[in-house]
């Protein structure tokens, strides 16, 4: 029964790679043109004509549209799972400790201040603004040495509520021009195209694959200090990394679709359920889920009450809050 | 491999805790600190290991010091089993026991014929064979600690550190984790160093007694040199009857009251900290 269990969590990814790819073709025929399945494969085969409106609405519209969704989904879930790990805390999330609105903020800026920059600018912006944020949160949850893992939770909350408030102030302020071409920052996936998923995909190349290359020092790190020290990490050099790689994975992510409250949150954790808390697989099994998270939401988003759109980050909050919610009953208990 | 410190100061944030400690380990035998709360014993049990950069002065390991060695090569030499650790939720034994293996693994972590029989060597030899694939959690305390010794000893040091192995555990079990370290002392040579706060299981069992009292090293020597009224008394603060171990002919106490003749040197929040 053990090895069929073991079997079971090695079936688990690409079972959820399958579960990705179903749920990605099906959102292609949802929205306010409703398509069947023979529709949407017919258009496939049909992209390069330009007279089928079918194929212009997949080409222009749903496919980048799924396809950055489902990639910032995922370094948003991979983002958390590897805070969750090196935190050593189950509350880490990149929209809990501030990395995520310190991201936005940073968009802001970079966009204002540099309107003629290059496309790969703003993920760069957010990445710096990212890490800020999380160093500011980390530093007022430090007390007498130690961070407790709901003080670090309650701290980030509210960073990350005033850094979000700042950002709509400021866009508030700004030019259309900038206003407009940020809308997106309120966590929805709406209006992506292809412009925005070149703008994400080579960091997520670049980051994704370093994570997964990386899983035997998070799990070390994940031990604590002292074992992971015993066992001959560099510990501040290691930390460093990881949490450099978490920041940026979350970062980029918010370039791509706002900030999509509690992905980070949710998606680890129930990879975490699935197949272990062992980076191998808890990696691969975090960012598919994330992907399938966003994917479905955003189809939801749009599929609810058609034409209108609602954020996608919206129900993804909706399903999170309350499980951060239990989930800090549960750690205040502990302690 | 020698382990000693020479003019060690250690503290945490503004406070010094030990002074100016000169100390050596012996080679193949079992030492075992022992002192009141506070004393800084565990302090010193981190810094042999280090997980606690020194103030001043250095330790020293085959005369190196050890916060210049790569602190892999020192995890190839030294072990240490810290106080409760902690392992990520849900792994198996035979996992937790593979990550001993990590300062022998290169950085993409491939497993060498060597690292799977040093795993089994280590399962075998803690007795865990048998709960090689169950989870963590659902073994019992002295289970736990059986695989947490498997794992420091998959990593192959001639030297052991363990920090209060036997707390929260009952007394088989203390006993069961106790006869292992001594097994491994005997039979595979390997250098012990322990804090123990039984002073009796202390006595019993170790080669030699190190006996810290705020921050220094008061006593250092076989348990029936060191032992007696006066250490009761002036370290522990304590009134004691002595008799002898009819097993192992070591001193065995019986404390009977309190002698708060001078004032105990006691930081609880110090050790806590630690």
């Amino acid at each position: 029964m053990k090895a069929a269990r073991a079997g079971l969590k090695l079936a688990i990814i690409p079972l959820l790679t399958l579960g990705l790819v179903v749920v990605g073709i099906a959102a292609l025929g949802v929205g306010a043109v409703r398509m069947s399945l023979a529709e949407v494969l017919q258009a496939l085969g049909n992209l390069g004509n330009a007279d089928d409106t079918h194929g212009r609405i997949l080409y222009d519209l749903r496919m980048p549209r799924i396809l950055v969704g489902a990639l910032c989904g995922a370094m948003f879930a991979a983002s958390g799972a590897i805070l969750q790990g090196v935190v050593r805390n189950p509350l880490a999330s990149p929209d809990i400790v501030g990395v995520a609105a310190g991201a936005g903020l940073a968009a802001v800026f970079t966009l204002i201040l540099l309107p003629q920059a290059p496309l790969w600018a703003l993920p760069v912006g957010a990445c710096l603004g990212g890490f800020l944020a999380f160093v500011l949160v980390y530093l007022l949850s430090i007390r007498t040495g130690e961070v407790l893992p709901i003080r670090l939770a309650l701290i980030g909350v509210a960073v990350e509520a005033s850094l979000d408030a700042l950002r709509r102030l400021i866009l508030v302020r700004a030019d259309d021009g900038v206003a407009q071409a940020l809308t997106f920052l309120v966590g929805t996936v709406y209006g992506a195209d292809w412009e925005r998923l070149w703008r994400v995909l080579p960091f997520a190349l670049l980051l994704i694959p370093l994570a997964l290359i990386l899983h035997q020092k998070l799990d070390v790190l994940s031990f604590g200090d002292s074992t992971a020290k015993s066992l001959g990490m560099r510990l501040e050099l290691g930390r460093l990394v990881a949490l450099l790689l978490g920041v940026a994975l979350a970062s980029v992510a918010v370039t791509g679709t706002g900030i999509l409250g509690f992905v980070g949150l949710i998606a680890p954790h129930a990879a975490r359920l699935l197949v272990s808390s062992r980076f191998h697989l808890l990696l691969p099994a975090s960012l598919l889920l994330g992907a399938i998270l966003v994917v479905v939401a955003d189809t939801l988003a749009r599929g609810l009450v058609p034409p209108l759109e609602i954020p996608a980050g919206l129900l993804t909050t909706l399903v999170g809050a309350p499980y951060f919610l239990y989930l800090m009953r549960r750690v205040g208990r502990a302690r | 491999m020698n382990l000693s410190t020479n003019r060690l100061y250690l503290g945490y944030d503004g406070r010094l805790i030990v002074e100016d400690l000169n100390l050596s380990i012996a080679p193949g035998q079992i030492s075992v600190l022992i002192g009141p709360n506070g004393c800084g014993k565990s302090t010193i049990l981190r810094s042999l290991a280090r997980l606690l950069p020194p103030r001043q002065g250095s330790v020293l390991l085959d005369g190196k010091m050890i916060q210049h060695l790569p602190t892999k090569v020192v995890a190839k030499k030294l072990a240490i089993l810290p106080q409760m650790p902690q392992a990520p939720e849900g792994l198996s034994v035979e996992q937790l026991v593979w990550f001993g293996r990590y300062p022998y693994q290169s950085a993409l972590g491939g497993r060498t014929q060597s690292d799977r029989e040093a795993v089994e060597w280590a399962l075998a030899q803690t007795g865990m064979t048998v709960f090689a694939s169950r989870a963590l959690e659902t073994l019992s305390g002295g289970q736990r600690q059986r695989a947490w010794i498997a794992m420091a000893l998959a990593q192959q040091t001639p030297i052991l550190l363990l920090d209060e192995p036997t707390t929260y555990l009952d007394l088989s079990h203390q006993l069961e984790v106790l006869h292992l370290l001594v097994r491994l002392n005997r039979e595979e040579g390997k250098t012990v160093v322990m804090v123990l706060h039984d002073l009796n299981q202390a006595s019993r069992f170790a080669h030699q007694l190190i006996v810290v009292n705020g921050g220094r090293v008061v006593a250092q020597g076989l348990p029936e040199e060191v032992l007696n009224e006066q250490i009761l008394r002036e370290v522990f603060g304590l009134k004691a009857h002595f008799l002898q171990d009819p097993e192992t002919g070591r001193p065995y106490c019986i404390p009977y009251a309190l002698a708060r003749k001078e004032p105990l040197i006691v930081d609880e929040r110090v050790e806590e900290k630690a």
